[in-house]
């Protein structure tokens, strides 16, 4: 069984703060991590590889040199081979072009049965790459899972609902976007570290994979950053005024369905 | 387009390092220079002192003839027969942005299921001046395979020129999936939607620190403004599509306008010929299954409701776990009123207790010590409820109410149980 865990390292926003004086991002000090959704995608196929012992997990992610480090990190935790997509043309890629940089390199890795990644990562929150991966690559797709399991090649899994969950069954080979209720990922392994340190990451540029030019990076993308911005700082807040508990009440209910809150 | 660095202008003071939010620049040889992390954010522009660095704009030309596009769609999903809230706030944004891009232009719903004849007249209602009807046996429950071929095949045949879609769990898994078979942009979680440029500088004045004396109010630009939060709530961004069509947004719930119900109005219903085989589909639903809200931990909360001293003993939570069932949330606590024995140290908010960031947090008797505002400050709304108006917890709230709280908790769930 080969499985595929395509990965992100992004910033740690909880991290992150806001210059109170300049209203800008103090990045400073900020680490870089394997993106927490990642890192149940990639821990669902390490159980696999738990049971089956005769599965080779292969870790893609695409980002600059620096992104070998987190590479690393998923050897130690247990994956069995690991490639980097670099290259200054994938730079600046938006979702639809970041899925064409890794199709084009999952392509190139060959024969899989199942591609797992996070639903979402943290400096983004678009939840956009899964589904648009599986459909470069023309594979069913099932997001926000939550619960996984296989039997003879039938993939039985729950999908997380706002109110509930759905059962879903499909067979392989497909795109399962991880979410954090699926499991717990699990440390890196002493023996683990050992392996990473002198491991050998795969880099690959853009004519390593073959991708057409005009599909990925900053000029091929569909969407491109018009503004950005720091939202207004919040002022101080109101008093709700009212004589008796019930008008405070009121007060502050009705104010709360004005801005939409409630 | 990109960002590029003046060199002669440069004095390598780092400044832009420090704000880039991509770690994009780099010093070599004490130049700034952007690498491929770079998502041509601009938060570097205004960082530089020296004016040295500066976005390039290329025309580009795009692949497809903007003007082919026309309407603005908007994906009303309904669940076993019954419309979400955010198809309706949807049709109420469509409508308005429609009229921004012209008096011709349409919204339209685009209605999917089974059987969603039912479904029709409330679309016209609230605002839909066209509903596209996809009714079919096999779309009976919502399937990616399903729903991605109908839509990505309708908007192939008709052309709308903005498609917008709930960011639910179906409409970020449908969505991703049809802009990338259709080849065009997608942007994710939008809180709000321009066309009109002077509405979008209003915007950008009242509620940003953007500075813009230098954008035109009458440029004429007419792409769709989708602004969104970025960087864990950080940093918004508007991202444009302008070269490729449709423009596609998914749109958080709950926070765009429904139109006021207008009971009896109409519209007119095109039948869309869905085209689907059982070959088609890949993935099969066993079973949606309901579930009864869950207990959630206080970290991943939407609504925290915290007690504090002021609750005079133990037996005040029994309030505070009223008032938490009835708005949904989870039960907090201060350091105090851990550390006097009423509640366990598990529920315990701030510095040596959790960190939460809830969509709500009520701080209930909570006087707003430092170790405390640590823990919860930057919840999106904090509302205090406090009978000493000098405590400082009213300096971080954002709805101060003063006054018992044993006489204001119970007034907010009669109200809030009326919801």
């Amino acid at each position: 069984m080969k499985i595929i865990v395509c990965v992100k390292q992004v910033p740690d926003t909880n991290e992150v703060k806001i210059d109170p004086v300049k209203g800008t991002l103090i990045r400073e000090g900020v680490p870089s991590i394997l993106n927490h959704d990642d890192a149940n995608a990639l821990e669902e196929a390490l159980k696999i590889k738990d049971e089956n012992p005769d599965t080779h997990i292969t870790v893609i992610t695409m980002g600059p040199p620096q992104a070998k480090e987190m590479l690393q990190e998923c050897i130690a935790m247990g994956a069995d081979d690991a490639v980097l997509l670099s290259d200054r043309a994938l730079g600046g890629s938006d979702t639809w072009a970041t899925s064409n940089a890794l199709a084009a390199g999952i392509r190139k890795l060959g024969e899989y049965d199942i591609i797992f990644t996070g639903r979402q990562a943290i400096d983004g929150d678009t939840a956009q790459v899964g589904p648009q991966l599986a459909e470069k690559l023309k594979l069913p797709q099932v997001t926000y899972v939550r619960e996984f399991a296989m039997d003879e090649g039938m993939i039985t899994v729950k999908r997380a609902l706002e109110n509930g969950y759905e059962v879903l069954k499909l067979k392989t080979p497909c795109v399962l976007t991880a979410i954090k209720e699926l499991n717990c990922p699990r440390y890196m392994s002493v023996r683990g570290i050992y392996k990473a340190a002198k491991f050998d990451i795969k880099v690959w540029n853009a004519a390593d994979i073959g991708v057409d030019l005009a599909k990925v990076g900053l000029d091929a993308s569909p969407t491109n950053v018009y503004k950005s911005f720091t939202p207004a700082k919040k002022g101080k807040g109101v008093i709700v005024e009212g004589d008796t508990a019930k008008e405070i009440a009121d007060g502050f209910i009705s104010d709360l369905k004005k801005k939409h809150i409630i | 387009m990109a960002i590029q660095v003046i060199k002669e202008k440069c004095k390598g003071c780092t400044l832009c390092v420090k704000a880039c939010p991509f770690n994009a620049i780099e010093m070599i040889d004490r130049l700034a220079v952007i690498n491929e992390k770079c998502t041509v954010c601009n938060q570097c522009i205004p960082a530089c002192k020296f004016d040295a660095i500066i976005k390039t704009e290329e025309t580009k030309k795009g692949p497809v003839d903007l003007s082919a596009y026309k309407d603005v769609w908007v994906f009303t999903e309904q669940r076993e027969g019954k419309l979400m809230n955010v198809a309706l706030e949807l049709l109420g944004e469509g409508h308005r942005i429609s009229r921004e891009i012209g008096s011709d232009t349409k919204v339209c719903a685009v209605l999917v299921g089974g059987n969603v004849d039912h479904l029709i007249d409330e679309l016209y209602a609230y605002g839909a001046d066209l509903v596209y009807v996809a009714s079919d046996p096999l779309l009976e429950r919502y399937t990616t395979d399903g729903y991605a071929k109908v839509i990505t095949d309708s908007i192939k045949e008709y052309k709308p020129e903005i498609v917008l879609f709930g960011a639910t769990h179906i409409g970020r898994d449908l969505a991703p999936r049809i802009a990338a078979r259709l080849d065009t942009g997608l942007t994710a979680d939008c809180t709000r939607l321009d066309v009109n440029t002077g509405n979008y500088i209003d915007y950008l004045d009242q509620y940003t620190t953007m500075n813009t004396k230098d954008m035109d109010r009458n440029d004429g630009n007419k792409n769709l403004k989708q602004t969104r939060p970025a960087f864990g709530g950080n940093l918004m961004a508007t991202i444009v599509c302008p070269t490729h069509r449709p423009q596609m947004s998914t749109v958080r719930p709950g926070v765009m306008d429904k139109l006021e119900k207008m009971q009896g109005r109409k519209g007119a219903r095109v039948d869309l010929k869905p085209d689907l085989k059982q070959d088609d589909f890949f993935v099969e639903v066993v079973e949606v299954v309901k579930a009864a809200k869950q207990m959630v931990s206080l970290t991943e909360a939407q609504i925290v409701c915290s007690g504090g001293r002021g609750l005079g003993d133990a037996s005040g939570f029994e309030l505070i776990k009223k008032l938490a069932s009835a708005v949904g949330g989870v039960v907090g606590a201060s350091r105090a009123a851990v550390d006097s024995g009423w509640i366990d140290h598990c529920h315990q908010v701030g510095q040596t207790g959790t960190t939460v960031k809830p969509k709500i947090y009520f701080a209930c008797g909570i006087s707003g010590a430092i170790q405390h505002l640590a823990g919860m400050q930057t919840s999106d709304i904090i509302v205090a409820i406090n009978k000493n108006p000098e405590a400082p917890i009213f300096e971080v709230a954002d709805y101060g109410l003063v006054g018992d709280l044993f006489k204001i908790i119970p007034e907010i769930i009669t109200q809030w149980d009326k919801e």
